[in-house]
């Protein structure tokens, strides 16, 4: 084993229980962020579930031709902004009021004339589920001589925004400052190790190692117990994850995990963590002395 | 060789350590350095082993001139040098050859080289016997050979000790003393600071007195300032 390895690894056994409140404080931090990742990961999974429901509904002219309708709904098809448009007939319109509104069973069943009118179900693309394209489609939808009226719920998609933005906002802040915890609680404890080897780090510039050489060992360190402490954190996220899902029983069986790419976004926000720490420590206390 | 030429250290306080001090030692020297706490002893050896910068003046340690000296260059100059310090700095969890191990280690020396340098020099200090004991199980006077095998491990041709009997009976100081002479006696220039001023007297060695940081007595000033200084 080299040097360098051998003295990081020597502070773990010399230090073990400050080598573990290291490795404590930066899982905690790390699980900190990766819980609120988790609620907002399943957030985003609900509300993208609410948005691919965000549809404009264009109501057809009555007595209008079934080609007419379908090459209008061809027209509008072709939008950039959406994604499909289902065409229901008077009769689906009926079939579908009859299920759905059961209360009024019995008021449908005496029809002689079908009431409802034929309409244009048009589902937007993702990234264009907000307000502002959900209305500029309907706007275009309506100068289409066949489209008697158009409704898309304005106010609920502006809500569906305002939820958006708020989200973002506070999950970026959320996440910022666990972040910040996490660096200070490193700093701290690499430079509580580093106090307790400064009789080391004096002996080793006394007989002539240069800093690089002296900084070594306390990086791999601090890596180390990054990583350990990144891994520590997806697998206590993972349990946390689990036991609520479980302990909720069905209504959260729905829930999601982190994706892998996340995962090993936290594992290596640890390592530098861990790094940047310890660079930063080692940095001031070989400037003190 | 060491050169002080004009030298003077003052700190942002105002507090002066050394005042316009110059000297010379040659290859081969023994000198003391005497005075009492707060002369400038302490602080000659640290602007010697560049762990303070001179205010003014000019400092020379063999081939390195200190002043235009660059942070990544001073551990260059401490590998030319040997180090001794009062306290013994060892580290307490090794044992006495891996403390002396490690100044070779942590200055890249080849791994395979280690063992037979550190196992030399625990002889040449008496100290074989004793490789594997840890700090604790020695004497101060035995503490402060392995300090002085881990200063020598690396062949410099300059020891630096300061007050290195200071912690030591009458009888381990002897007996550092006389390692001291030795290493001497193979060519290397030995400064030593110390407040035993009946050793000094004894061993007929150069003296350097100081006093507020200048130096106000040299026993060596006629065969070697004279000759040396522009």
């Amino acid at each position: 084993m080299n040097l360098l390895t051998r003295e990081a690894l020597l502070s773990f056994r010399r230090a073990p229980l400050l080598s573990l409140l290291s490795v404590t404080a930066i899982a905690f931090s790390l699980f900190a962020v990766s819980l609120f990742l988790l609620v907002a990961f399943n957030l985003r999974e609900t509300l993208r579930g609410i948005e691919e429901r965000v549809e404009v509904v264009a109501y057809v002219t009555r007595g209008a031709q079934s080609e007419a309708i379908t090459a209008v709904s061809q027209d509008i098809q072709a939008f950039p902004e959406v994604q499909v448009v289902n065409v229901v007939t008077q009769e689906e319109a009926l079939v579908r009021a009859k299920t759905e509104l059961v209360e009024f069973r019995d008021a449908y069943r005496d029809l002689q004339v079908n009431p409802l009118p034929a309409s244009l179900e048009i589902r937007m693309k993702e990234g264009f589920r907000d307000a502002k394209s959900v209305a500029a489609v309907a706007e275009r939808v309506k100068g289409f001589d066949l489209v008697d009226d158009v409704r898309f719920g304005r106010e609920w998609v502006e809500r569906l925004d305002q939820l958006r933005n708020v989200t973002g906002i506070v999950g970026l802040s959320i996440g910022a400052a666990f972040a910040a915890i996490a660096i200070v609680i490193i700093g701290v404890t690499v430079r509580l190790t580093i106090l307790q080897r400064a009789r080391e780090i004096a002996i080793m510039r006394v007989v002539g190692a240069t800093n690089w050489f002296i900084r070594g060992p306390f990086l791999l360190e601090g890596a180390i117990k990054g990583l350990l402490g990144g891994v520590t954190a997806v697998l206590l996220a993972g349990a946390a994850w689990r036991l609520f899902r479980n302990s909720l029983g069905t209504a959260m069986q729905g829930l999601v995990f982190l994706d892998g790419v996340t995962i090993l976004g936290i594992v290596l926000f640890g390592l530098a963590l861990g790094l940047g720490a310890s660079l930063v420590s080692v940095g001031r206390h070989l400037r003190d002395v | 060789m060491i050169r002080f030429h004009r030298v003077s250290k003052s700190y942002p306080n105002g507090h002066v350590a050394l005042k316009d001090v110059s000297f010379t030692i040659n290859r081969g020297e023994f000198v003391f350095l005497t005075g009492h706490s707060g002369a400038g002893k302490s602080t000659i050896l640290k602007v010697l082993f560049g762990e303070q910068k001179p205010t003014a003046g000019d400092v020379r340690v063999s081939n390195f001139v200190l002043g235009d000296m660059k942070p990544d260059d001073i551990p260059r100059l401490r590998r030319k040098l040997g180090i001794v310090f009062q306290d013994f700095r060892l580290l307490e969890d090794r044992t006495a050859s891996e403390n002396v191990a490690f100044a070779l280690e942590v200055t890249g020396a080849r791994p395979d080289t280690i063992p037979a340098r550190v196992m030399r020099v625990l002889t040449q200090v008496g100290l074989a016997a004793k490789a594997r004991a840890y700090p604790r199980e020695l004497s101060g006077g035995e503490q402060q050979r392995v300090a002085i095998a881990r200063a020598l491990v690396n062949d410099p041709p300059i020891l630096l000790a300061d007050e290195p009997t200071g912690n030591l009976d009458a009888r381990a100081t002897r007996g550092v003393f006389q390692l001291l002479r030795e290493i001497n006696a193979t060519g290397t220039i030995v400064v030593m600071a110390t407040h035993d001023l009946e050793l000094v007297k004894s061993a007929g060695y150069r003296q350097l007195e100081m006093r507020g940081g200048e130096v106000t007595y040299d026993s060596g000033v006629d065969d070697t300032l004279a000759t040396e200084l522009p």
